[in-house]
């Protein structure tokens, strides 16, 4: 499946995808971020259960302290 | 078509923008909205101002000890009248951010703390719909002026920063860079009120 991945294209071998996997896969292992999937926010408890498909649209933000 | 400041000022103070928290990035993009001419700004913040904040929060050595809050509003005023100010002096959590922002086009997340970033971030996402957030994430230290940009997620969520640089006691937040990503938020929601 080819997804949009932080605005860049990425394919991966599979049809679908976790968003716990493809954030174990791709190594975004900063604790505190936003996902979303097409728009939608995917809180930490949904994140096991999402699945990404083929054309979806992945943001990864990841919460840096500061201000 | 020619347009002049004062056309900007005009159709800006249509709008009001919410501001979660008064510390370097919300009182510095309060002040510059408040420039720009936003109708009305609504500003939370429970913490009072200290010494230590002077090196980047828009304060003057005359308010310490005074609550940021209160004090911003009396700064705002200063700089331009014309903009209604409304000040709560609460934390803000899951509850309370539907309710004293409600009525918000924009909301500025200008926390310091991650945790209350994504508190926020998830918060007006799940209960406020339609009400775009701009973020900002990675601004501590000096220098590399260019890693700090705007990524717009989509329509309901911008973020400005490094998204990189942590601050620490190695790496605190300064001036410079805290003052560049706040100018850059209050610059993502002028572009954003100028398109309503």
């Amino acid at each position: 499946m080819d997804i949009t991945l932080n605005n860049r294209p990425e394919t991966f071998e599979r049809e679908s995808i976790t968003v716990s996997e493809l954030l174990e896969l791709k190594r975004f292992t900063f604790r505190l971020r936003v996902v979303k999937v097409n728009g939608i926010l995917i809180p930490k408890e949904k994140q096991d259960s999402t699945l990404i498909h083929n054309g979806d649209n992945v943001q990864i933000l990841y919460l840096m302290s500061g201000g | 078509m020619m347009i002049r400041f004062a056309d900007i000022q005009d159709h800006l103070s249509q709008f009001r923008v919410g501001i979660a928290g008064a510390g370097g990035l919300g009182s510095n993009c309060a002040a510059t909205l408040a420039r720009s001419g936003v109708g009305t700004l609504v500003i939370s913040d429970f913490d009072v101002i200290e010494k230590e904040n002077l090196n980047r929060q828009y304060y003057f050595t005359g308010q310490i000890g005074m609550k940021k809050s209160v004090a911003l509003k009396e700064n705002l005023a200063r700089i331009n009248p014309d903009v209604f100010v409304i000040i709560y002096q609460k934390k803000l959590n899951r509850e309370n951010i539907p309710v004293i922002f409600s009525g918000c086009d924009v909301i500025v997340e200008a926390f310091d703390k991650a945790e209350m970033k994504e508190m926020l971030i998830e918060t007006v996402h799940e209960m406020m719909p339609g009400t775009p957030v701009v973020a900002a994430s990675g601004l501590a230290g000096w220098g590399k002026s260019n890693d700090i940009r705007h990524r717009k997620i989509d329509d309901m969520l911008h973020v400005c920063g490094d998204e990189a640089t942590e601050t620490s006691d190695d790496l605190p937040p300064m001036a410079p860079r805290v003052g560049i990503t706040a100018a850059m938020q209050a610059n993502v929601v002028v572009e954003i009120l100028m398109k309503k």
